[in-house]
Formats: structure tokens, C-alpha cells, sequence
């Protein structure tokens, strides 16, 4: 008799039909484009730029995948390095969203609760971002007038107040030690700024996981 | 036919891509959905889910279409609302795309010719795809792992998760006092940050505090985090006038 299948086993077939499809229409794209006008790309270019881009990209993008699966859940990981926008908006999203649902990220209530806010919010910000292309004549001037602009500029820290204070409040004890050495490496270090961010991710994560498997074994937590 | 950045053409195969991506959203809310229910999940939760989402989303989207404006002034509109409507984000497209066009001499003009489009939409795509595929690679396994943590040790695979998520966290407190050290030479305008984040999480807390004593509000914990988010935002703007 067949297995049937578990909803996890499914989520995992779906999600790598639906991702391995998207990329190769994401990479269909540039092709048509290359047919229907009839232009080969500029090969000197496109080596340089490629050169010029895609390591540290690559090496980045690894990291974030490994760093950001366990927190995102199966569903949530296969839409959200599709629909991109991941640490500004799609993992604090289905943080929020796992919190007040009170569900734990690692359990099969937590990979629906994260998948669906993800879902969600993937769908909102499209549609959003549509409404903005349609509009962008009337919307030009109001989105980029310099009163607004302070408020947008400073998104990042507006999430990240509200987000942290919860966690930090929550696990003050596992929030000592990489909270310190973030802001004394972004404080010292001028190479590390919005552009560089990301990269940072993984390391305070590893550091983190490493200083509280310490203090577990210690019993301090 | 004649290239243009914003021919009827790119903007038709765009939509076609976003439809695509679309679609996969819907169908994976929709299952997820349907499994919530399965397991017995309270419809009532699953909704306030959604709609607490769908709240805190709007803010931080409306900052995406700002940021395809501004890419859409080199790379004309539909390349910029097809990146920033699938996997990347701003900081990563600017500077893939900026790359390539220093690479052919283009400087910051807009594109002119199809060619050149193709260079940049390829090494866009090319450079900023690794987690579409490698999701799907290693995503099995790792949350196999997880759950074979999670039964070897309950209490270490909960501390695991929440170290993971504080890490996450630290990284973007330490990011938001990056420019505190300009202090010392006279520009206050790295405490900017600084004070909007502190807004923000006193908002957090005021409403965090409200809700847990006064049970008839108890909808304002739901929105604490947009909330704290737009008004967090809303005060950049005086802090900004005021240390700049």
C-alpha cells in the first residue's frame, strides 16, 4: 500500500515545484527580452558586473538560507526567498504573528501560523506594489515629498524598537551577550552599516546560539 | 522593434512573473488554510492572523514602491516592480544593477539600449537567486534536524529557537547605533535612529502594559507592532528636524 503523505512531505514537494519553477521564469525573463528585441547581452558586462556581484552575493545568500529556514518554517522559507524583503518585513511578520498566536516556531500550529502571515503579507505587499506602479504619477511627488521622507528612512529602527522590545524583554538573559557585541562592533567598526546588515545576521546568530548553548550547559538558563 | 525601458512588451512578461508569484502566495495560504483547520485551529485565530498581517504590511510595502521609484529613474518601471516584487530588496538590487552599469560605462543614465537591459536584468537574476534554489535543496533536511532536536531535547531546541531569533534581533540593535560615534565630532544625526527605535518600543510596552490591564481592550496587543511601527516611523519626522 502507498504512504500517504504528511503535510510536512507535501509542503516540501509543493515548495520545491513552485520555487524551481519561478526560477526558471525568472530566468526566462531576460531571455525573452533578449529575443523579442534581438539583443545579446553585452558578454564584457555581464562578466564584470556578474564579477563585480555575484560572490559576495552568493556567499551572503547561503548564509541567510541556512540562518533564516529554521526561523521562517518550511512554507514560510519556500515564499519568502521567492518574494524577498525577509528581514525587513516577512520574519518580523511571522514573528509577530507567532507570538500572538502564543504558538511555538518549531511545532506544526507554527509552521500554519508562519506560513499563513507570510502568505498573507507576500500577497499585500504585490498588490500594494501594483497599485504604486499603476499610480506612479499622482503617487510620485506625495511618496517622495521630504517631510515623508525622515519616516520611511527610518523604518528599520521603528520595526526593530517594537520587535526587540518584546523578545529582549522575553529572553533578557540570551539578549545580553549579542546585544553587547553588536552594538559595540556597528559603534567601532565603520565598515558595518545599512549595507552590510545582512552579513551581520548570521554571525550574531551563530554567536548567539554558541553563548546560549554555553549557559545552558551551565544551567544559567 | 524599438527598445524602450518601459515597452508594453517588458511590462506584459512582468506581470506574467508577479502573476506566477501570486499565485504560489495564494496557494500556499490557502493550504496552510485548510491545514489549520485540519488540526483543529480556531478559524477566529487563523483570520486575526491575516488581518494583523495585512495591517502590518502596509508600511513597509508602501516603502518598497518608494524604492522602485527610485530604481524605476535608471531602469524605467517594469524591472524594478519585478525585482522588488520577487526576492530582492532594495540595497541588493541598487547595487547589482549598479555594478553592471558602471561595467559598460552607463554611469547613472537610464539604460538605453536592449542590450544593456539584458546585461543588467541578467546579472540582477543571476547574482540574487540562491535562496530560490537553495530552499528547496536543504530545506527538508534542515527542519528534519530541528525535529530531531526538538526529541532529544525539548528545553535546548526552545532556547535554540529563541537564540535564534534574539540573534537576529541584536544584529539590527547594533545596525541602528552604527552612526552614534559621529557624536564626538558635532553630527547628532546618528542618534536619530536611536531615539526612533526607543519610541517605538516604549509604544510596544505602553501597549503591551494597556492590553494586559484592561481586559475590554485586549485588540490593542493584536496591533501593538504596526502600531508601534507607523507611529515609530511618524516620529522620525520631528526627531529628524530636530537633530539634523
Amino acid at each position: 500500500m502507498k504512504n500517504e503523505l504528511t503535510y510536512m512531505d507535501k509542503v516540501y514537494k509543493w515548495g520545491r515545484n513552485w520555487n524551481i519553477s519561478v526560477m526558471l521564469i525568472l530566468l526566462a525573463f531576460p531571455i525573452a527580452v533578449a529575443i523579442i528585441f534581438d539583443a545579446a547581452p553585452d558578454w564584457n558586462g555581464l562578466l564584470m558586473g556578474l564579477v563585480a556581484t555575484a560572490p559576495m552575493y552568493w556567499a551572503v545568500g547561503v548564509v541567510e538560507t541556512i540562518t533564516y529556514i529554521p526561523m521562517l518554517g518550511a512554507g514560510g522559507s519556500y515564499l519568502s526567498f521567492v518574494t524577498g524583503n525577509i528581514s525587513n518585513l516577512k520574519l518580523p511578520c511571522a514573528l509577530n504573528a507567532l507570538e500572538q498566536a502564543n504558538v511555538k516556531a518549531n511545532s506544526e500550529e507554527g509552521e500554519i501560523v508562519s506560513t499563513i502571515s507570510i502568505a498573507v503579507s507576500s500577497i499585500v505587499t504585490t498588490l500594494i506594489i501594483i497599485l504604486g506602479v499603476i499610480l506612479i504619477v499622482p503617487l510620485t511627488p506625495v511618496l517622495e515629498n521630504p517631510v515623508l521622507d525622515p519616516a520611511f528612512a527610518q523604518m528599520i529602527p521603528a520595526l526593530f524598537g517594537g520587535l526587540g522590545v518584546v523578545f529582549v524583554s522575553r529572553n533578557w538573559k540570551l539578549a545580553i551577550a549579542p546585544v553587547t557585541l553588536m552594538l559595540i562592533l556597528f559603534i567601532a567598526v565603520p565598515a558595518l552599516n545599512s549595507g552590510t546588515v545582512g552579513i551581520m545576521v548570521p554571525v550574531s546568530v551563530i554567536f548567539t546560539l554558541i553563548i546560549s548553548r554555553i549557559m545552558y550547559k551551565k544551567g544559567w538558563l | 522593434m524599438t527598445f524602450d525601458v518601459n515597452h508594453p512588451i517588458i511590462f506584459a512578461m512582468v506581470a506574467v512573473v508577479i502573476a506566477v508569484v501570486l499565485a504560489q502566495s495564494v496557494f500556499f495560504l490557502v493550504k496552510a488554510w485548510k491545514r489549520g483547520i485540519e488540526i483543529g485551529m480556531d478559524k477566529k485565530k487563523l483570520r486575526k492572523i491575516a488581518v494583523t498581517a495585512t495591517v502590518f504590511t502596509i508600511a513597509p510595502a508602501v516603502a518598497i514602491v518608494i524604492s522602485v521609484i527610485a530604481l524605476s529613474k535608471q531602469l524605467g518601471l517594469a524591472l524594478p516592480w519585478l525585482r522588488l516584487s520577487v526576492v530582492g530588496s532594495l540595497s541588493y538590487e541598487a547595487i547589482a544593477a549598479e555594478n553592471t552599469a558602471n561595467a559598460m560605462g552607463l554611469g547613472a543614465t537610464e539604460i538605453p539600449n536592449a542590450s544593456q537591459f539584458v546585461t543588467v536584468v541578467l546579472v540582477m537574476t543571476l547574482s540574487i537567486m540562491v535562496g530560490i534554489w537553495l530552499v528547496p535543496a536543504i530545506c527538508k533536511k534542515m527542519q528534519s534536524g530541528m525535529i530531531n532536536l526538538e526529541k532529544r531535547d525539548k528545553k535546548w531546541a526552545d532556547i535554540f529557537n529563541s537564540a535564534m531569533f534574539i540573534g537576529m534581533i541584536a544584529a539590527f540593535v547594533g545596525f541602528v547605533f552604527c552612526d552614534v560615534g559621529n557624536v564626538v565630532s558635532g553630527d547628532f544625526t546618528g542618534l536619530i535612529p536611536v531615539c526612533v527605535m526607543f519610541v517605538s518600543a516604549v509604544i510596544m510596552a505602553v501597549c503591551g502594559l494597556l492590553a494586559g490591564k484592561f481586559k475590554n481592550i485586549h485588540w490593542i496587543a493584536d496591533y501593538a507592532l504596526p502600531l508601534s511601527l507607523i507611529l515609530g516611523m511618524a516620529s522620525a519626522i520631528p526627531i529628524t528636524a530636530w537633530l539634523s
